[in-house]
């Protein structure tokens, strides 16, 4: 055209690419904002979200000239395991190594620790109460069923400690060491309420420390009075948060526990401030390193049990803790997912809650609409538990025979019999914090050469 | 009266024998001499024995009582009737820390003083004190009544349920979310009730009430400060 300017002609810069700042990016200038407007830290469930070294940066060295492997599907891969061996009058043989953590009625509905017992007994395996008790559904479903002694004492009593087959004196939680814990009122419906002596509907804040001891000397009296109490039957476990895991282990075996729990920082949670589940504890891979070194150092290694949580997501997560030295671990969150938690089918149902399937983790609101972290009885009935408990059996299930072919690869007829010696690291940092060398070097940083 | 002597008569030996009552409405009685400040003296009974303690006792003595009287002739060390479901332990001296822990019913009597957190988490049980407590007695306490008769140390009835405590003398300061309350007639009559029971001998109009604010109940972080 004839009015037409040099501008038109001129070729079009295109515009600048947008620079996201690392220090302060979209999910940080939103967590600014939303503290602004609320004044209050934010709470969720699960566990870490961050990054950090896990049992994927470790391999198996498969047997090969060097090495004799078993044969997959006829030759013995034994995988049972008895915990408790050290004090009590009846440890706990178990089939399989995998056992299903604490979660408590109240955070979790009557369905999901329903199919959490069916599924564990199925497999011979045991499950764990939590900070709200024992219920009977859980008692009748659950073949073996450790009972949580915690800060709190939702529920504590006598008949209840003499019904369980174990007792496990929580310390701490990978999500939250050195935290108590906390149900919003949305999830204290009237059993929840009646269970824990609290008025329906508030905020129910646990305590972070017991009530009636401090510090290791007085917990080796507890231990004492509780095994008195059960007259020395039951075997006493010791949970901790997984952090300066080297100490406590040693101090939880003068305190006379007959097994340890470690659960490192992925462990999962029901409600806990973010600050705290991203910013406290550690991986779980140094600290099942660090359990095992105070364990043979005080030459009780298999004598005291150490069970592995946090994270655990398969068999090869399973086989790896054993390789570093565990009796048994402990799962959760895999538990959970199992049974329907995220799954895509609910997915409109979690855009209504203003998420997707993969990324609820709102467990605190009681809302999951796959009726596992609710007490509303509409949600919670979409979860069959005979269904359930089915779905956990596969995913034990799974998880074993995985395991078991990576212990025959390595030659083993036991998964207690795989070591460190069958592992190398992918990364420096991963070779550091389990112990095994750099693949293909004889390096472990921190360690003299070999 | 069955006479255990706990220098020929080892702690195990003793609770077996008392567990094998469990569950039976057998009233025997029982005297235990020399005990020494041994820990976990008497726990886990479950049926309506008499228990008199001839002596100190250390560690969580009357330990998840059930129907079992327990009393003691002396001081009772830390935990004493923790987690009491019911029956009554009575301590004629003076108690150490966290007396009455979780206790979720029953009664617990101390004649003397109790040290810090007397009825922490209570969740039921009644306890009187003719003495006073001290520090953060009742904290986080859900359920029951905790009577003084003497005085109360700081930070009392702190992060508060529905225990409702009874303080005849003065109370260094009150913990987060507690308050002072009103005494009606009921409560008058209540605490008459629990000072009948417990043989304390003092008079109830004579003491000032403490309950919950509630408002930490649905946490709102206006509400949240710390205790002066």
């Amino acid at each position: 055209m004839s009015d037409s300017t040099d501008n038109e002609h001129k070729p079009q810069r295109p515009l600048p690419p947008l620079v996201e700042s690392f220090t302060w990016n979209r999910g940080t200038i939103s967590e600014i904002q939303r503290a602004a407007e609320e004044g209050i830290y934010s709470i969720r469930g699960g566990g870490a979200k961050r990054y950090v070294p896990h049992f994927d940066d470790l391999l198996f060295l498969g047997a090969s000239m060097s090495r004799y492997a078993l044969e997959g599907y006829r030759e013995r891969c034994d995988t049972d395991v008895v915990l408790g061996s050290r004090f009590a009058k009846k440890p706990l043989h178990l089939d399989i190594p995998i056992t299903i953590a604490g979660m408590s009625f109240g955070a979790l509905s009557a369905e999901a620790k329903d199919s959490l017992g069916r599924g564990a007994s199925m497999m011979g395996t045991s499950t764990t109460t939590g900070d709200g008790g024992m219920t009977p559904e859980e008692r009748k479903s659950s073949k073996t069923l450790v009972y949580q002694l915690l800060p709190s004492r939702y529920g504590m009593n006598p008949d209840d400690l003499r019904k369980a087959d174990a007792v496990e004196v929580v310390c701490g939680q990978g999500a939250k060491p050195g935290g108590g814990g906390m149900l919003l009122g949305q999830k204290i419906s009237d059993r929840v309420a009646e269970m824990r002596t609290l008025p329906k509907g508030v905020d129910q804040r646990s305590a972070c420390r017991h009530p009636d001891w401090t510090g290791p000397d007085d917990l080796e009296i507890k231990i004492q009075e509780l095994r008195e109490i059960t007259d020395w039957e039951k075997p006493i476990y010791i949970k901790v948060g997984a952090t300066r895991t080297y100490y406590d282990v040693k101090l939880a075996v003068k305190a006379g526990a007959d097994v340890i729990v470690v659960d490192g920082m992925q462990g999962g949670t029901a409600a806990t401030q973010d600050v705290f589940i991203e910013q406290v504890g550690i991986p779980t891979m140094p600290a099942v390193r660090l359990a095992v070194k105070a364990l043979q150092e005080m030459g009780m290694h298999r004598k005291v049990q150490l069970i592995v949580s946090g994270g655990i997501r398969n068999g090869s997560d399973v086989a790896k803790c054993m390789a570093l030295g565990a009796d048994a671990v402990s799962i959760g969150m895999a538990a959970l997912y199992a049974l329907g938690c995220n799954d895509p089918k609910y997915d409109e149902d979690y855009r209504q809650l203003g998420t997707r399937a993969g990324f609820y983790d709102a467990y605190h609101e009681g809302r999951c609409p796959a009726g596992i972290s609710t007490q509303d009885p509409e949600l919670s009935k979409r979860l069959d538990p005979e269904l359930g408990g089915r779905r956990i059996k596969n995913l034990l299930q799974t998880m074993m025979l995985e395991a078991q072919t990576l212990a025959r690869a390595c030659g083993k007829s036991h998964l207690h019999n795989l070591e460190p010696e069958d592992m190398v690291a992918l990364t420096v940092e991963s070779a550091a914090m389990a112990g095994v060398p750099l693949a293909g070097t004889d390096w472990i940083p921190g360690n003299t050469r070999y | 009266m069955i006479e255990i002597d706990l220098d020929k008569v080892t702690i195990r030996e003793f609770n077996q024998q008392l567990h094998d009552l469990n569950g039976t409405d057998k009233k025997e009685a029982y005297k235990i001499m020399n005990p020494r400040g041994k820990h976990s003296v008497a726990v886990g009974a479950d049926a309506p024995v008499d228990i008199t303690v001839e002596g100190h006792v250390g560690y969580y003595c009357g330990g998840m009582n059930k129907h079992a009287n327990i009393d003691i002739k002396g001081n009772a060390g830390p935990g004493v009737a923790e987690n009491i479901m019911s029956g009554c332990v009575r301590v004629q001296g003076n108690t150490s820390q966290y007396a009455g822990a979780t206790g979720r019913g029953g009664m617990l009597v101390i004649e003397g003083d109790a040290s810090s957190r007397c009825g922490i988490s209570m969740k039921g049980v009644d306890i009187v004190v003719g003495g006073s407590v001290d520090n953060m007695s009742a904290f986080m306490g859900q359920a029951g009544n905790l009577v003084v008769c003497g005085n109360a140390g700081h930070a009392l009835g702190d992060s508060l349920y529905e225990v409702k405590i009874y303080v005849q003398g003065e109370v260094k300061s009150l913990g987060a979310d507690c308050v002072e309350k009103e005494m009606t007639e009921e409560h008058v009559a209540k605490l008459a009730e629990l000072l009948e029971k417990a043989k304390i001998n003092a008079d109830p109009r004579k003491f000032r009430r403490y309950g919950s604010a509630r408002k930490l109940y649905n946490f709102k972080i206006d509400n949240a400060r710390l205790p002066e």
